[in-house]
């Protein structure tokens, strides 16, 4: 059997961007040094270079400008805008134009617009970029209706999600962490798809769920991988798309294990793991048989030096940790 | 005054004055409870939607504000469901989902009204994008305010618009006062058009009274977008003649200043008198038109009254057009 070809996850995105646009001329790509520096992670490059400057186009730093722009260029139904947002950080700038803009359009005027936009954006600490440079923001897009919120783990998901959101007509945040751009993984080289709302159980276990996403989905592996080895299983859930979620595979494999562990590289309160284990009480709670253990970050920015960034990302020990007090 | 045709001129008369009863009857339709929320009226503006909507067409786009019935009516929306939409009513033109602040009607070209000052700026920006990119020799057109002026939005969006050379008009309505804060208190400067000196564009003020003057100016700046001449800045000076709200207790302005801008600066007033002096169109001619256009308003109002409410199960619906696997909608 031929080798899979393995790519990075940056190149993944790179090649569903590239597909996108040459299946379709509305499909724009917009931001800050998307075209000749290719982007600063890399994912827009060469773009410029077969597309031109008309459909990839450098914006000035003007995030709620150029967002702004994207989202009335979908509602004219003449463009499908992929704009980027440097870093999740920026958000701040132009918040208003994601919340209460792309995602309210549709319902404010009676379900008669479609805005299909994606707007993507890079989470995530890891890379001593300090306070506004490293978060994960995940949870303030899920909160708002209106937003379709894709956060994948894989090069592999990664180019199937991208395909599926530039496809869909509502507005998507696909977000990206910075620390797997560089990760390599098997990637077909022809296009695909995969569909938003479909969970990944990405290990099978019966004695403990962990749903993790992003960066920490590796983390749960490794850990779910080392305690293998002493006999306990446990079961990786990567939900993929935070909105629309699959609350089906969610719930299933929590009835099956009882357990329910929830990894999130994101402040602790109002967050995707209080959402996730509210889930789990709400609409499981005769099933469990433990306390749900949340592994997140501390409630404080993000801090620069490695030695503290280390303690403040949910690691490895702290995921076995967590599992290991509810067996 | 620039040579208008007389259908134009009849086209002209009849938007102001539809503008005008409009806003009249929803001012009474409010005080007596049957629209709910805020409204923000137009009377006192007419001329500038009307002065710049008279070169559009209906595949160009407009962005519009809170302020927005008068540029929904020009850019020729659907009265019918508008109002029903005031009322809140199924039949509403968002089936009573937007409201006053968020009507739209995406069939003419009509972007939508924007709770969020500014926030429509962008949009028309985009719309103009897409016109460029897909070769067309349509045009947008953004309204906004005075205080919209020192958003963000404003510099960012004309700045875009200006640096990708798009087939875009900035109209700013500068009514002179952002809620309550004069403009003189707002910026420095004489005028908003000075601004789009920043930017590399043209930028001209003018009497936003006038409708002829908005006519001629808006011609100018909306053939040179059409001619791929990129932006222009407009400033129309002008004043709402109501509250910046029904409801607005004014305390920051005189009566004898609004009442010097009705006596001396009623838009629909000054047409009528440049018209019939020059004999262009009779008193007869406009009384019909007035006639008409209350017909218009009135059956609206029928229509929205006898309107059923939406039902509750819709509260849950439009939120998403692409349906997905999983849970897309929320409900504990």
């Amino acid at each position: 059997m031929a080798m899979v070809r393995e790519i990075t996850f940056a190149e993944a995105l790179n090649e569903a961007l590239d597909y996108e646009m040459s299946k379709d001329p509305k499909v724009v790509v917009m931001g800050e040094d998307v075209g000749q520096y290719g982007g600063i992670f890399g994912v827009t490059k060469g773009l410029l270079e077969k597309y031109g400057e008309e459909r990839v186009r450098d914006t000035p730093i003007a995030e709620s400008g150029f967002i702004g722009t994207g989202v009335g260029a979908a509602a004219s139904g003449l463009l499908r805008p992929v704009v980027e947002l440097m870093f999740i950080d920026f958000l701040g700038v132009a918040y208003d134009q994601i919340y209460n803009q792309a995602a309210k359009i549709r319902y404010m005027f009676g379900g008669k617009a479609k805005i299909p936009i994606v707007i993507r954006t890079v989470s995530g600490a890891g890379a001593s970029a300090a306070a506004q440079h490293s978060q994960s923001l995940h949870a303030l897009f899920v909160h708002v209706p209106g937003l379709k919120v894709v956060y994948p783990s894989t090069p592999y998901d990664a180019k199937g999600l991208l395909i599926s959101s530039i496809e869909d007509d509502d507005p998507v945040i696909f977000i990206e962490h910075k620390m797997l751009y560089g990760v390599k993984g098997p990637v077909p080289g022809e296009p695909y798809s995969i569909p938003l709302g479909e969970a990944d159980v990405k290990k099978e276990g019966k004695d403990v769920t962990v749903v993790a996403t992003a960066l920490m989905v590796h983390r749960a592996l490794e850990v779910a991988k080392k305690l293998e080895e002493e006999g306990i299983s446990v079961e990786v859930i990567d939900p993929r798309t935070l909105v629309p979620l699959d609350e089906e595979t969610i719930l299933n494999s929590i009835k099956k294990t009882g357990k329910l562990v929830v990894v999130d590289e994101a402040y602790p309160r109002c967050s995707f793991a209080t959402d996730i284990a509210a889930l789990a009480v709400n609409k499981a709670f005769d099933r469990l048989k433990a306390p749900v253990k949340l592994v997140t970050a501390p409630a404080t920015p993000v801090p620069f030096s490695p030695a503290l960034e280390k303690e403040w990302i949910p690691s490895t020990e702290k995921i076995e940790k967590a599992i290991r007090e509810i067996l | 005054m620039p040579e208008i045709p007389k259908e134009k001129l009849l086209w002209i008369y009849e938007t102001m004055v539809k503008i005008r009863e409009h806003e009249e009857r929803v001012a009474e339709l409010f005080a007596q409870g049957k629209i709910p929320g805020f409204v923000h009226l137009y009377v006192g503006e007419e001329a500038v939607a009307t002065g710049v909507m008279a070169h559009l067409r209906k595949e160009d786009f407009i962005t519009s504000t809170h302020r927005g019935h008068g540029h929904f009516i020009a850019k020729g929306g659907n009265i019918k469901a508008s109002m029903a939409e005031l009322f809140g009513k199924a039949t509403g033109i968002c089936k009573g989902k937007g409201g006053s602040m968020h009507i739209a009607d995406l069939d003419v070209g009509e972007l939508g009204a924007n709770g969020i000052v500014g926030g429509g700026i962008p949009h028309a920006v985009g719309a103009a994008l897409g016109i460029k990119l897909n070769g067309l020799d349509n045009v947008a057109v953004a309204f906004f305010g005075d205080g919209a002026s020192n958003q963000q939005n404003f510099h960012e969006a004309i700045n875009l618009a200006a640096i990708w050379k798009l087939p875009v008009v900035f109209v700013c309505e500068n009514n002179l006062y952002q809620i309550s804060l004069s403009y003189s208190k707002q910026q420095t400067i004489k005028s908003v058009a000075e601004r789009a000196a920043a930017y590399g564009i043209p930028g001209v003020s003018v009497d936003g009274q006038d409708v002829f003057a908005v006519y001629e100016v808006a011609k100018e700046a909306i053939e040179r977008a059409r001619n791929g001449e990129g932006p222009t800045l407009i400033e129309a000076k002008t004043y709402r003649f109501r509250g910046h709200f029904e409801g607005d207790p004014q305390v920051y302005r005189s009566k004898e200043e609004v009442e010097w801008w009705k006596e001396n600066k009623d838009p629909i007033v000054l047409f009528e008198k440049t018209i019939l002096e020059k004999g262009l169109l009779t008193k007869e001619e406009l009384d019909a038109i007035r006639e008409k256009v209350k017909k218009e308003i009135e059956e609206a109002i029928k229509f929205a009254e006898e309107s059923p409410w939406p039902k509750p199960e819709e509260v849950l619906e439009d939120v998403f057009s692409t349906p997905t696997k999983g849970v897309l909608v929320w409900q504990w």
